[in-house]
């Protein structure tokens, strides 16, 4: 597993470089995902959003997560990218791109990457609305803190 | 001596996101304690800790040299 498989940027991401990283000749499939900024929510207009993350955690919990993947699927390569700092509406957050020699495997590892990105990883969410701002405290995005703060 | 980071909303309640403290063999569940009584960041009660960038448990010790992380609910993706 090569380190630079997962990382964490604070510039614009090139998703084309992220799927390069698991193109194989041994691939019949690559899924990618990509997470964007989306305006609306609930009824309540993102004007832009900031993420922060632990990086040096961040990047090994990634890695955890393309390890898990491996023991569950094998033979699956795993790249994944999140983008930290302000992000505008409709710009890539995160990209997970999951190569394989079956499609299946490819689909299933990838959405399994996302869920546990929203677990484990150590990455923060300050959504910044036209009304005001908050820290996204639950990680399943269900619940957001009024205050910034858990009750 | 360890060194404890905070991140997110705990990094603006306490206004820093680093703090070196002169702690050592002292359980997690401690050091909130102690923090609490210095700074007004009730949300420590209901945030994950990391000991050197793995999730640690309350009863866990931490030692001096450590890097204590406080993790509230994540949400990146």
């Amino acid at each position: 597993m090569k380190e630079d498989m997962y990382e964490i940027l604070e510039e614009p991401i090139q998703v084309e470089k992220i799927i390069e990283k698991v193109t194989r000749r041994k691939a019949g499939a690559i899924t990618t995902f990509l997470g964007t900024v989306r305006e609306w929510t609930d009824g309540r207009r993102t004007i832009f959003l900031e993420y922060q993350a632990y990086k040096t955690m961040a990047v090994k919990k990634l890695a955890q997560i393309g390890k898990e993947i491996q023991e569950r699927w094998p033979d699956t390569e795993v790249a994944i990218t999140h983008r930290i700092g302000k992000l505008t509406i409709s710009e890539i957050a995160v990209v997970i791109a999951v190569s394989s020699p079956h499609r299946k495997a490819a689909y299933e590892a990838n959405e399994f990457a996302i869920e546990r990105i929203k677990q484990i990883v150590p990455i923060w969410k300050k959504e910044h609305w036209d009304d005001g701002e908050t820290w996204i405290g639950d990680q399943l995005e269900q619940n957001a803190y009024p205050n910034g703060e858990p009750s | 001596m360890i060194t404890v980071l905070f991140f997110a909303q705990l990094q603006e309640a306490i206004g820093k996101d680093r703090l070196i403290m002169e702690e050592s063999g002292i359980t997690i569940t401690e050091l909130k304690g102690k923090l609490k009584m210095e700074y007004a960041i009730p949300q420590l009660d209901h945030v994950m800790t990391a000991v050197n960038e793995e999730y640690a448990l309350p009863t866990d010790t931490v030692s001096s040299g450590d890097i204590v992380a406080f993790i509230p609910p994540v949400s990146g993706g």
